[in-house]
């Protein structure tokens, strides 16, 4: 029985780890780009909900959907004016800047906020459970892994079934190619980015409602993100939820058997699927 | 005039590709640029497409300079290009690829996704699968179809016939007449010069990155052509 109930935190644990690596693997599937500053992206969405919980006293979740229109602004300023500037065939610009993003984040939240660790006050939410018979799940945990699911189904949507995806493919495959049916690569890259920020607001929503948080916790996050990511297959969103699902099931399991073995086990099963299957479980991308 | 160059150049890097080229396609013509490998019609096709960039005033849509602005800003003033190779997107089935091609300009005009299925009737039967899982006679009409679907005033035919076997080519040739039926202009580059002047106005060949022949295609003599494609008397 404490199995079922492991595999099916491990389970809700994963939806966490899917809404982090959505983003990530939404804009890796259309340009190509590594963010390495996606963890610390999520962190700073967390303190912009923050900020709007305890300065305007806005609920968390009211917060989250002013913030949300906010990050997407952001996506698109920080794609048009740096990120367009560096993605070219050599993947290393764009590295070394969303690593140089990572740090200014870091350290401008670190001016601003202090150290302190933090936390998005959840109200009755937190500590409310759901009573399943065989087992019994958090409020919270099955909230997130809802929206993780939610998240995932409406990028597949517009991903497949409008023309905004049809663009987002197009411009995947051949950016040259979509220039000549009058798509603008560059304006499709900063409405992908500003899509992969609203994304992570959601994300950021309930890391910050679940645990404590402070600047310094951003490229964990991206660890996480980008085992789902590449577990799942680069490019594939459902992949990244299964990959997700994966780490977070690997973790549980490995604290169930030893507290100290958490984190470690969700690596293990990242080299693990990296040795069975190199290119993830559900490839999309072709190169 | 629909479209001008005037001393069109163009570069890869050190490579001098275009040398001062003079080209002009009026409304509802059909132009012809023929040449052999490397000859720079691609190359004309990529500078008037914004693939490669000009000094703006090189390349003239409608009297005014396109040379600096980009692909999509082009395509958006009613010139469309099937490119070289057919590009179609692998991740889009054909109907996608189609739908694709007048997504960006909204122009009103006699092509949608009906006539585009009327034109080439094939492609409805194979609408679900993806682009490139066709035949390459049947890619081809899906990336004239997906230029088509703008509405164009001009249509631009980057080596339509090339790798295909030659009854496929003269389906695809036999759609041209209902294209410029339609008011669009059309300009074909082609290696084929038999099948490009059974269809244009006018042919321009091109040799090393330099025009060296204009002619009217009804008028123009085998020996003409032949000097000007190899570059001696014939």
């Amino acid at each position: 029985m404490i199995w079922i109930d492991t595999l099916v935190q491990g389970i809700l644990l994963g939806g966490l780890y899917a809404l982090f690596a959505a983003g990530l693997s939404l804009v890796f599937g259309i340009m190509r780009l590594v963010n390495l500053a996606h963890g610390d992206l999520i962190v700073f969405a967390a303190y912009l909900i923050l900020v709007g919980v305890q300065v305007l006293g806005l609920s968390p979740w009211v917060s989250a959907l002013v913030a949300m229109p906010l990050m997407f602004g952001f996506g698109w300023l920080l794609q048009t004016v740096v990120l367009n500037r560096v993605l070219g065939k050599d993947i290393l610009p764009p590295l070394l800047v969303t690593f140089g993003l990572s740090v200014t984040l870091q350290n401008g939240l670190l001016e601003g906020f202090s150290a302190d660790s933090q936390r998005i006050p959840a109200g009755t939410l937190e500590g409310a459970s759901l009573d399943l018979g065989l087992v019994t799940v958090g409020v919270m945990p099955l909230l997130t892994f809802v929206s993780a699911v939610a998240a995932i189904l409406a990028l597949n949507w517009v991903f497949y079934h409008t023309p905004l995806g049809r663009s987002f493919r197009a411009t995947s495959d051949d950016p040259v190619a979509a220039g000549l049916m009058g798509i603008e690569p560059k304006r499709i890259f900063a409405i992908a980015t500003g899509i992969a920020m609203v994304v992570v607001t959601l994300a950021a929503l309930y890391l910050g409602m679940r645990a404590n948080f402070d600047p310094s916790i951003g490229p964990a996050r991206l660890i996480y993100a980008f085992e789902a990511v590449i577990i799942g297959g680069l490019g594939s969103l459902w992949g990244t939820l299964a990959g997700g699902i994966i780490v977070g099931v690997a973790q549980t399991l490995g604290a169930a058997v030893n507290p100290e073995w958490q984190i470690l086990a969700g690596h293990i099963a990242f080299l693990a699927v990296m040795l069975l299957k190199p290119r993830g479980l559900f490839p999309r991308a072709v190169d | 005039m629909l479209l001008e160059t005037h001393a069109l150049t163009a570069s890869y890097g050190q490579f001098r590709a275009l040398f001062g080229v003079d080209i002009a396609v009026a409304a509802g013509e059909c132009v012809a640029v023929i040449g052999a490998n490397g000859a720079g019609k691609s190359t004309l096709m990529r500078s008037v497409t914004g693939v490669i960039r000009n000094q703006p005033g090189m390349v003239l849509h409608r009297g005014e300079p396109i040379g600096a602005l980009t692909s999509a800003e082009i395509m958006k003033r009613g010139i469309a290009m099937v490119p070289e190779g057919r590009r179609l997107f692998p991740s889009l089935t054909v109907e996608e690829n189609l739908l694709i091609g007048g997504q960006a300009r909204k122009a009103p005009g006699p092509w949608n996704i009906d006539t585009v299925y009327d034109l080439f009737p094939i492609l409805r039967e194979r609408r679900k699968s993806p682009g490139t899982a066709l035949s390459g006679g049947q890619q081809q009409m899906v990336a004239i179809g997906r230029g088509l679907m703008s509405n164009p005033e001009l249509l631009l035919c980057d080596e339509i016939s090339l790798g295909l076997a030659p009854v496929v080519i003269r389906d695809i040739y036999a759609a041209l007449p209902k294209i410029r039926a339609s008011g669009a202009a059309i300009v074909l580059v082609e290696q084929d010069i038999g099948k490009a002047l059974s269809v244009a106005d006018r042919v321009y060949c091109m040799m090393e990155g330099r025009v060296t022949l204009t002619a009217k295609a009804a008028e123009v003599s085998r020996q003409e052509i032949h000097a000007a494609y190899f570059g001696e008397a014939a």
